[in-house]
């Protein structure tokens, strides 16, 4: 955990570039491929300058090819370097399904440890950036159900350091899930020095004692303003961040759940299918009786994506004020 | 083809000693010998599924021979019995995987030679075609961006194969980097059911070398003397810094493509027939002895020895054990593991 003197306000974006830096200042088996992260640093630009400091050979600007920047990074993890692979926008992520799904998870398992495959593969997602049908998606779902992976979605400049430098040193291959629109939004305290935060623990980002509210990414931070507004009326909100997908923390849901004997489940993506699902089914499963209201879930509907004209996104995307309204609903059940 | 009109011209050996012509041709007669053993389990019962390279022997077995042990990384697919015997892997590992034990290196948990082995230096792979191509290109930049000299990748695939989105992708990123890897394609005219004519509209897979800015080198992959040579040349270019290659050798598949299929009900016995008229098998046993580097008797010998050592191979991994039903378990992550924590 952190060893830390002191600590700095970072953003979302600078969180990111910090631990990546680290990571390739204390590890030369660290090398960071994908599209644009050299001489233009990320379109983003988390990795502006590495190339001069590292290296091209460190710092590697892919051709267009996602399956093979996957699955050049699995061969590189399988002979010793520690790949940090990055899809540019998440929604490019389905040409390199394959590789993720059916050789990076298995990689361990099918040869009965003998190979391994310590990857992270970052991608910035989600939506309210007028990021339209491909620059806009959730893809946490289609990969959620895969044993073999693990995958992150933290929403805090702290939590994104820790978790980032905890897929890092993982031996198994990690999805690391940026947030496009808290890039620059979220700002937030950050301890200096090496830490990392457990893959599979969630945080408590507010207490309450009248309803569990679970999230992750963006909606994190609107489900906490949400829950600000509640609170003013005097309704109690529990706030919980999963933080980590794949492994999920049961016991901070379970925990909250018997006090608050209230679920509420909130994310960005589809409801079919999605996150909430296995949480709701998990609860249903462990806590039935604990419960004073049936599971409800906000979610998107069941379109593809968002549209690129403002009031499609909009239509698409949740909101403080919709997330408020669902809470009042709920506590007041 | 190699002239056989006199002694002295049977066999241009390209380097290759008599005990490496005698390991080459006994790696080919053990490759029928164990393809031929995983059909018979088959047919017996004993094993779900078996899968045979008969056609591919000499191309397997002299690709082999320029393979380094200890030095060189193997990347195949799952046609590739004779390279993983001819880097290393026993017929006792083999007849493990064929019976999914809990010895083999996948722990029973793969088909068939879907070989693996961290200490031979073979990468595991798995069935989706050409997935593995781009790992062996990662392991190539791997080695490069330590500096190891002296070391390749030599990564193989069907005819097939070279139709996937990665193939492309990884020739085109070999290329970028010039890394030390060898692209060595198995022409055996069939993908399953499917021809060569309806897999590509230019059926010489070797001239895309040019696309690439890359060697390229088309040859008879029934001459295991001929592929040794062109794979060797490949990997030392490789291997002393000079980039990747293209080498396609030409063969045919003999068999079915796998227990599972009937090959006819899209080709003809007399097809069939035909093609194995240019077997490799009897061919360089035929080669080998017009050199003088084996008598008949030898090759007598030699048989009866592969069969004992198929056999025992067999007896020797039948008696082990499956895996344990707990063994579905291991080995998913690191540690210990649970979905929810």
């Amino acid at each position: 955990m952190a060893v830390s003197t002191g600590s700095k306000i970072l953003n979302n974006v600078e969180a990111v570039r910090e631990t990546l830096y680290e990571a390739m200042k204390n590890d030369e088996r660290t090398v960071i491929l994908g599209e644009d992260v050299g001489a233009r640093g990320n379109v983003f630009l988390i990795t502006k300058d590495f190339i001069n400091e590292f290296g091209e050979q460190r710092v590697i600007d892919t051709p267009i090819a996602e399956a093979s920047i996957v699955g050049i990074a699995i061969g590189m993890a399988m002979e010793g370097l520690r790949p940090i692979a990055e899809i540019q926008f998440a929604d490019f992520i389905y040409p390199a399904f394959n590789q993720i799904v059916g050789e990076a998870a298995k990689t361990r398992y099918r040869s009965n440890g003998e190979y391994t495959c310590p990857l992270v593969i970052r991608t910035p997602y989600g939506g309210g950036v007028r990021g339209a049908l491909s620059h806009s998606v959730s893809i946490e779902a289609l990969f959620y159900h895969v044993p073999g992976l693990k995958i992150v979605a933290p929403a805090f400049p702290a939590d994104i350091k820790g978790l980032l430098n905890a897929a890092i040193d993982d031996p198994d291959p990690v999805l690391f899930l940026e947030h496009k629109k808290t890039y620059r939004l979220i700002k937030g305290e950050v301890p200096e020095g090496h830490y990392t935060i457990p893959i599979g623990k969630a945080d408590v980002k507010k207490t309450g004692n009248q309803l569990t509210v679970v999230s992750y990414g963006l909606y994190v931070h609107w489900a906490l303003d949400a829950a600000q507004q509640l609170e003013a009326e005097g309704l109690s909100v529990e706030v919980i961040d999963l933080r980590s997908i794949r492994p999920m923390d049961r016991t901070t849901i379970l925990q909250s759940v018997e006090k608050t004997r209230k679920l509420l489940i909130i994310h960005e993506d589809n409801k079919f299918g999605g996150i909430g699902a296995e949480i709701s089914a998990m609860v249903a499963e462990e806590a039935l009786f604990s419960l004073d209201a049936p599971i409800r879930r906000l979610c998107a509907p069941d379109v593809p994506a968002m549209g690129y004209a403002e009031p499609l996104e909009h239509e698409y995307m949740s909101s403080p004020a919709k997330m408020a309204q669902a809470m009042r609903e709920m506590v007041t059940f | 083809m190699a002239k056989t009109d006199t002694k002295a011209n049977a066999l241009d050996r390209r380097g290759l000693t008599d005990e490496q012509l005698r390991a080459i041709f006994r790696n080919m007669l053990l490759q029928r010998q164990l393809d031929n053993r995983g059909f018979q389990l088959n047919r017996q019962g004993k094993v779900p599924f078996a899968l045979g390279s008969e056609g591919h022997e000499a191309l397997q077995a002299g690709a082999a021979m320029a393979f380094e042990r200890g030095k060189d990384i193997l990347a195949p697919y799952y046609r590739d019995l004779g390279l993983a015997l001819g880097i290393g892997l026993t017929p006792y590992e083999i007849m493990l995987s064929i019976f999914a034990r809990a010895a083999d290196h996948n722990g029973g948990r793969q088909f068939p030679n879907h070989y693996s082995s961290k200490h031979a230096g073979l990468m595991s792979f798995s069935s989706i075609l050409a997935a593995h191509i781009p790992h062996a290109v990662g392991a190539a930049y791997a080695m490069k961006y330590r500096g190891e000299n002296g070391r390749a990748v030599l990564v193989t695939c069907g005819d097939g194969t070279t139709s996937e989105g990665e193939w492309h992708e990884s020739m085109n990123f070999a290329s970028i980097h010039k890394l030390p890897l060898v692209m060595l394609v198995e022409n055996n005219e069939w993908a399953i059911s499917t021809p060569l004519d309806k897999q590509m509209g230019q059926p010489e897979i070797w001239k895309r070398a040019a696309g690439y800015g890359m060697p390229g080198k088309r040859f008879n992959g029934y001459d295991p003397v001929e592929t040794y040579a062109v794979v060797k040349e490949a990997l030392d270019r490789a291997r002393s810094g000079g980039g990747p290659s293209l080498v396609e050798g030409t063969c045919y598949r003999f068999l079915a493509h796998s227990t599972d299929d009937n090959d006819m009900t899209y080709r003809t016995k007399e097809l069939v027939a035909e093609a194995r008229k240019n077997d490799p098998v009897p061919a360089f046993e035929h080669r080998l002895i017009e050199a003088g580097v084996m008598t008949a008797a030898d090759v007598d010998a030699l048989r009866k020895d592969v069969l004992r050592e198929t056999n025992e191979a067999t007896d020797k991994a039948e008696a082990m054990p499956y895996p344990q039903a707990s063994d579905l378990y291991t080995h998913l992550y690191e540690g210990a593991w649970q979905p929810w924590q």
